[in-house]
């Protein structure tokens, strides 16, 4: 895999370094990268990630080569291995990791529908397939590659073409499925990391949400997004989770 | 076979809003209430800060009883109904579980809508085809059940008239009322702040809207503390007053309340002389006959209309209490959609907003201000509110400022997620003669049961409402600094709604009314009708506290006129 995969948002490359990064089960542990660090490494890597294109550089120029713990365990529980690659490219197309900071794919929104087609989701499970194969045959016929191989551009012209119903077949529509699949995906990076995206709370740091809190005082909501974000699940909280589930700890790591 | 049961005094079905006030004063006088409630019980746990689940997934509504009778809906005779969403709760304490807790009195105007609107403007201002009549009585008449209800349950707010002396600090518009809210409002903000200084630079009167929800230690419960996820989320402190945190307990500790949950009524059972009997409902696998010599039906307004075209008997072929043929009629609900939405120039810290945490302002509701040279009557209430939760963020309007996704969009979230706002405008709406509820010709629950029918559609009267109301809102966004408006596209669309009026209306005429002044049926004495159900007119305020109300009301009629209704 290492050898044959091509640098880019879909690398395994960025992958394995980015498990890295997400491995840590410790909140407080410095390798991982908070919002603004980020955002201020992102500022202060400007120049060499130009051109790159991808924030998933900067994370990996962040990750201590010294840190050799195991990435995060991510089954498949509904998708193929094909269709996942081809949503964890269309995720990272709708909210892209860039040089203002990680995206769906640093949250994990892929994990997390893939996750959500089993429970609450199952009844779309069938517009994946289709909308999913669609997709990739389409990049098959126009460029000759899947279409997690193409280049973002690429992709974009694709997925603009998709929300403009101007490939046939999707059901019900092209735009439906784009919609979907935004909707999923804002799902995936924004809700609670217990539901497995939300990663490191990526998608709450992006948006300046200072997080769940039980009591909240008056100087805190005042000082809207400086509130030191405190990194909680809701379900950290000994408050509303059963005490087996809550001994293990992390719901906000996300799994 | 139904297994019989051993008798009662009263029988609710449904400890929502309405039974869960309810069984106080029934049970404080002594009467032996048996509670049947669709849910279970939830509790502290139960209400984790989590929007996934409770504003997505729509826990735990998705998953009960109501879900699987969801009420069809369409907006013509003559077209197919579809099954939707649905407002419905089935829990100990029903919707006021996690619904936003405003508590409003409806104003003066909302009790006499025709005989106003005519020695104002002439018997011509009426709609057309509207069914709308005065209340058989004056907000004078509930003032003393409101004022019951906002101490028992727990309201806080700031009153605008009392006994007739106004204080610009709360609704001027409102009733006169006996004395103060048992609470002081909930906290300002920063928002609140500055949607209320705009409004007084408007000439208009802005002031925080009353909630059930506690701002000081109350009766044994802890005040709010602002954590934000009321909107279909429970309290995980109890500050938000649910009658399964109030009136229920009060009601089990005289001993005289037995709840059993997990019941589904299927029928009121009536006898050949038109009296009521007693309640069938199913409970796991069995059926049971509940007898009673009263019973207080309870449930939401499509159940309370579904569950007496489903007590067809002798004594009434076409559903109980229905020889007039008034079963499902003068339907209503709030036209809740036509919003309005703005984005400022900068974040206005509204991350740990509550939904009852806002600025209303009344100068354009009901009749308070000059219709002369209108072509509608009533109006709305404007009402801004701080909450606020990252996945409704990041779903926000990009305001035509930048596409939908892709790196821009995503800077467009980054920067505006905290800057948006969206007004909530409660509107006057009128029953309708083509606007009813019926059972669904198709559609059937699991048990067999025809689920309630919708045909509804917003008249012209509440379309003008809407576009008036959202121009108004406009002002004030604008006044208050906002740099774009957008105002939501009018429909004529009324699916199913968590503000649902009408289908058992209150008047003194049994042509045109199902139940009394008192609640009670015209054609089934014993039969007692709780909700919004019983009410005519919506008013321009959200219901809860007048259901509640009237259902005290009727409650405390039952008590003491015990004799009569049960003989």
């Amino acid at each position: 895999m290492l050898e044959t995969a091509p640098a880019g948002p879909g690398s395994s490359v960025t992958a394995l370094l980015l498990g890295r990064i997400m491995a840590s089960n410790d909140k407080d542990d410095p390798a991982i990268p908070s919002r603004r660090n980020l955002l201020k490494s992102a500022g202060l890597l400007g120049t060499i990630v130009a051109g790159a294109g991808s924030a998933t550089h900067v994370i990996a120029a962040e990750s201590s080569p010294g840190n050799q713990s195991s990435p995060v365990r991510e089954a498949l529980e509904t998708l193929s291995s094909a269709e996942a690659d081809t949503l964890e490219a269309m995720v990272d197309r709708i909210l892209p990791s860039d040089a203002a900071g990680p995206g769906a794919r640093e949250a994990r929104a892929a994990h997390y529908i893939d996750r959500s087609l089993a429970s609450d989701h199952a009844s779309s499970r069938s517009l994946y397939a289709v909308g999913l194969t669609l997709l990739n045959e389409h990049a098959l016929q126009t460029h000759g590659l899947d279409f997690h191989r193409l280049g973002a551009e690429q992709q974009d012209a694709i997925l603009t073409a998709v929300q403009n119903d101007e490939i046939p077949g999707f059901n019900p529509s092209g735009a439906g499925f784009f919609s979907m699949v935004r909707s999923h995906t804002i799902q995936g990076t924004f809700s609670d990391p217990y539901y497995g995206g939300n990663r490191n709370f990526v998608g709450w740091d992006m948006l300046g949400y200072p997080g769940v809190r039980l009591t909240v005082s008056e100087s805190e909501v005042a000082q809207g997004e400086n509130l030191a974000p405190n990194h909680q699940s809701a379900y950290d909280s000994q408050s509303f989770t059963k005490t087996q589930a809550g001994r293990t700890g992390g719901a906000g790591r996300g799994n | 076979m139904a297994t019989d049961l051993p008798g009662t005094d009263v029988v609710v079905v449904g400890l929502g809003a309405a039974g869960g006030v309810a069984v106080l004063p029934l049970t404080q006088a002594g009467l032996k209430v048996i509670g049947l409630e669709a849910g279970g019980w939830l509790g502290s746990r139960d209400f984790a800060p989590d929007e996934l689940r409770n504003n997505l997934r729509n826990w735990p509504q998705a998953v009960q009883k109501a879900a699987r009778e969801a009420p069809t809906v369409r907006t013509h005779d003559n077209t197919t109904a579809r099954q939707g969403g649905h407002p419905m709760m089935n829990a100990v304490g029903g919707t006021t579980m996690h619904y936003w807790a405003q508590s409003w009195r409806l104003n003066p105007w909302d009790f006499k809508v025709v005989s106003e609107t005519t020695r104002r403007y002439g018997a011509a201002r009426i709609p057309a085809n509207s069914t709308v009549e005065d209340w058989p009585f004056g907000l004078e008449e509930l003032e003393n059940y409101y004022d019951k209800v906002e101490y028992a349950v727990g309201v806080s707010g700031k009153a605008g008239n009392i006994n007739g002396a106004l204080n610009a600090t709360g609704n001027i518009f409102e009733g006169a009322r006996a004395r103060e809210y048992p609470m002081p409002p909930l906290r300002g903000s920063m928002f609140t702040e500055l949607m209320s200084d705009a409004a007084r630079r408007l000439g208009m009167n802005p002031f925080q809207g009353p909630a059930a929800i506690t701002t000081e230690a109350y009766d044994g419960r802890s005040a709010c503390l602002y954590h934000g996820f009321c909107n279909k989320g429970g309290c995980h402190v109890r500050a938000k007053s649910s009658t399964a945190f109030t009136t229920i307990p009060k009601a089990m500790e005289t001993g005289n309340l037995e709840i059993v949950t997990h019941a589904q009524v299927t029928k009121i059972v009536s006898n050949s002389g038109g009296k009521v009997t007693g309640v069938e409902y199913v409970r796991g696998n069995e059926v049971y006959f509940q007898p009673a010599d009263v019973v207080l039906l309870s449930s939401y307004a499509y159940e309370n209309t579904r569950l007496l075209l489903l007590s067809k008997s002798s004594a009434f072929p076409a559903g109980l209490a229905n020889h007039s043929g008034q079963v499902g009629r003068h339907y209503l609900s709030h036209h809740q959609g036509a919003g309005v939405q703005a984005l400022f120039p900068g974040n206005l810290n509204n991350w740990y907003g509550l939904p009852a945490q806002g600025v209303a302002v009344d100068e354009w509701a009901d009749d308070n201000f000059d219709h002369s040279e209108l072509d509608f009557i009533g109006g709305g209430n404007l009402w801004v509110h701080t909450d606020r939760r990252p996945i409704s963020a990041a779903s926000m309007s990009t305001f035509d400022r930048a596409p939908n996704w892709g790196s821009q969009w995503k800077a467009f979230i980054m920067e505006n997620a905290d800057r948006s706002n969206s007004a909530y405008i409660q509107k006057t709406t009128l029953p309708y003669s083509h606007n009813y509820l019926d059972l669904d010709p198709v559609v059937k629950d699991p048990l067999g049961l025809p689920v309630t029918r919708i045909t509804a559609r917003h008249g012209e009267n509440e379309l003008q409402i809407a576009a008036f109301t959202q121009e108004k809102m406009e002002q004030w966004y604008r006044e208050a600094g906002a740099i774009e408006v957008n105002r939501s596209n009018i429909s004529n669309t009324m699916g199913a709604s968590t503000h649902a009026y009408g289908g058992t209306r209150m008047g003194d005429n049994p042509q045109t009314n199902v139940v009394n002044r008192w609640g009670f049926a015209h054609e089934a004495p014993n039969l007692g009708i709780l909700g919004a159900s019983v009410m005519g007119t919506s008013g321009a305020r959200n219901p809860t506290l007048t259901v509640q109300a009237l259902s005290w009301r009727s409650a405390e009629h039952l008590v003491n006129n015990w004799r009569s209704i049960t003989s």
